[in-house]
């Protein structure tokens, strides 16, 4: 609906992708677009990610704002180069005079046995990219209101969905009054931060849920974006509870959550009465079994007891 | 002068211009003018650049690779600011960021030099895509060496121009080398303007040693080009000298150098020039002082220019008014100091 919106207001927003036009998306997020817009501004395309996301980078360095879908955000490697080496870093390399103002939407992550190539986070590559801004929303409101601000923005926007998300139902607050790049606290508590993004937001907010059933108050902050990422508002909850648990889907080691703690560190260190704690995605490849898929990454069950060794109790 | 003399005269006059100004990076880098080593120079490949860039029409993007100079060069780049970038410097058009490798020039239509093999060349699919959508009569130019030809980029971006009927050409400067290796060892097949046919992309091969016949020919394209029908040009050169500054070409024959170096589209066209008595002999050493002059003079401006304020290395990450990178310093200092 944001996209919808955008392109009618904005007449150089292009969409163009695998399977975007005809078939409406594979997970029918663009369904209905081509009869509304036609083939000019929905384009479909050949299945060459690295062309595509190239193409779109020069059409949006020469007065386009493209929207380039890659189905899943495992393809991303095939166009690495192009976002890594190309659109994020254009504006710095050519001394400002050139922007980049594109959006490459993905959706990833695990939940339905898409097995090791159809279900990764990969977000920390993106986030270990300067020159990009990346986006992970959890509620429609979020998906709403960031994609909105994304086809606003002057530089390259990764803006990364979660497939088990899709089916998703809630309220939309059209007038949100959160600004980019500044996260939420979807529920405050005193006795320990819960930091998460994207799908794990959920999961968190349910275990946080269960928590106060022994009497636990957690505050969990959504992170929304994680590049401008919001250190003030985790740094400041991380102060006031003395306890932090970063959740996230994508693997462990050298993950977001390998940076998150470090900004908690490097931002709360006095406050911190334990260790920050992280709970992440197994460091394996995602099997395609739904038990195995379903254990390599955190579950309601497992925040809620890592909260509780967190608390020792 | 007849109409054609001046073109063959402005012809020699761009190509030598090329030429003098990668003499001078050379010299400008035994004098540690340069930032690094990795300039590569496109003498010996004028007459792509020139015969090419000659053909466009002023609004036309381009892309380059990085032995780009000589093009940017042809299409109306200062030398001056082009000198003081490949310094490093903050005079130069990316105010010392970007360098040789990375050159570019949003008013001339230059959308970027590239140095990942092949980089830049779906940029231009895209920039026709924007021309055609926006209806622009313009149209987008991707230079790129042998090299890329094996890159699988550049397939896929012929199958888009050709799918999209994009106003796109497709330059390839054939130097026989990328870096060390001859192109017969790293291609099997050498007929490449066939594989262009294959997309549906119009392919033509060309020997780079006549300028005039590359003019003629990429403006027949460039017509076709601008009609929708992406193009596919092979101009085919010798590299004169070596992969980049500390290269000595150990990995080919003195012999096979001298033979290459003997296809000097150049002095091809001086030899006719002067054959046809269309100039004498007076008004090319005009010429060639003049050029001179304006390379030292770049030269000069690039040495002369100030380097970039430490704090510039923040800036322009993100568009002006976005939060700019936390410096490492401050990251640790608030860490030690809460």
């Amino acid at each position: 609906m944001a996209l919808q919106e955008s392109m009618r207001e904005d007449s150089t927003i292009i969409l163009m992708g695998e399977d975007v036009g005809l078939y409406g998306g594979a997970y029918g997020v663009t369904k209905g677009m081509i009869e509304e817009f036609g083939e000019k501004r929905i384009l479909d395309t050949p299945i060459s990610e690295e062309g595509i996301v190239g193409c779109a980078v020069g059409s949006a360095m020469t007065g386009l704002r493209p929207v380039v879908e890659l189905m899943y955000v495992d393809f991303v490697m095939l166009a690495m180069d192009q976002l890594a080496n190309q659109a994020a870093k254009i504006r710095y390399m050519f001394g400002g005079q050139i922007s980049v103002p594109m959006v490459m939407r993905a959706q990833g992550g695990t939940g339905r046995s898409g097995a090791a190539q159809h279900s990764q986070s990969l977000e920390a590559w993106m986030m270990h990219t300067p020159g990009l801004n990346l986006a992970m929303p959890a509620t429609v409101t979020d998906a709403y209101v960031l994609l909105k601000h994304a086809l606003k923005l002057s530089d390259p926007v990764v803006f990364l969905e979660h497939k088990m998300l899709y089916t998703l139902k809630g309220e939309l607050n059209k007038d949100d009054s959160l600004s980019w790049g500044q996260a939420a606290i979807l529920r405050s508590g005193s006795d320990f931060t819960l930091i998460t993004y994207s799908r794990m937001v959920h999961r968190a907010l349910e275990a946080a849920e269960r928590l106060t059933k022994l009497g636990i108050q957690a505050e969990v902050i959504d992170l929304r974006t994680l590049y401008p990422l919001d250190t003030e508002t985790i740094n400041s909850s991380v102060k006031k509870t003395g306890r932090a648990l970063v959740v996230t889907e994508d693997c462990l080691t050298a993950g977001v959550s390998a940076e998150l703690s470090a900004r908690i560190m490097e931002g709360a260190f006095e406050f911190l009465e334990e260790p920050v704690l992280r709970l992440a995605g197994e460091d394996i490849p995602i099997p395609v079994s739904p038990s195995l898929e379903k254990e390599a990454v955190p579950s309601v069950d497992r925040i809620f007891s890592t909260a509780k060794l967190l608390l020792r109790k | 002068m007849d109409t054609e003399t001046q073109i063959l005269i402005r012809l020699f006059r761009q190509m030598l211009r090329v030429r003098t100004f990668e003499e001078r990076v050379g010299e400008l880098f035994l004098k540690g003018g340069t930032a690094g080593s990795m300039l590569h120079l496109s003498i010996g490949e004028e007459s792509a650049a020139v015969g090419v860039g000659e053909a466009m029409h002023s609004g036309d993007g381009f892309t380059t690779h990085h032995r780009g100079h000589g093009i940017f060069l042809a299409r109306g780049a200062d030398p001056k600011k082009m000198m003081a970038e490949i310094g490093g410097k903050e005079d130069g058009y990316c105010r010392g960021k970007g360098g040789s490798m990375h050159i570019a020039d949003n008013d001339l239509g230059h959308l970027g030099a590239n140095a990942i093999v092949g980089g830049g060349i779906s940029h231009v699919v895209g920039a026709g895509l924007s021309y055609q959508y926006l209806g622009k009569d313009q149209a987008a130019v991707a230079f790129f060496g042998d090299g890329a030809m094996q890159q699988g980029g550049l397939y896929e971006s012929m199958n888009l121009a050709a799918l999209w009927k994009l106003p796109v050409m497709f330059v390839c400067i054939n130097n026989e080398y990328g870096m060390g290796t001859r192109l017969d060892r790293a291609s099997a097949s050498l007929e490449f303007a066939k594989r262009a046919e294959t997309f549906g992309v119009n392919g033509l091969e060309i020997d780079g040693l006549d300028v005039t016949q590359v003019y003629h020919k990429a403006q027949k394209l460039m017509e076709r080009v601008r009609n929708g029908s992406p193009a596919f040009l092979k101009v085919n050169c010798y590299r004169f000298h070596g992969h980049a500054r500390k290269d000595k070409s150990h990995y080919r024959e003195d012999s096979e150098e001298q033979k290459g170096r003997e296809k000097d589209s150049i002095l091809h066209l001086e030899n006719q020039l002067i054959e046809g008595s269309l100039v004498t002999t007076e008004n090319l050493e005009q010429i060639k002082l003049e050029i001179d002059n304006e390379m030292d003079e770049a030269m000069e401006y690039a040495l002369n220019s100030t380097e970039p304020e430490s704090i510039q290395r923040f800036q322009d990450v993100y568009a002006p008014g976005s939060p700019e990178p936390l410096p490492v310093d401050e990251r640790i200092r608030q860490a030690l100091n809460p």
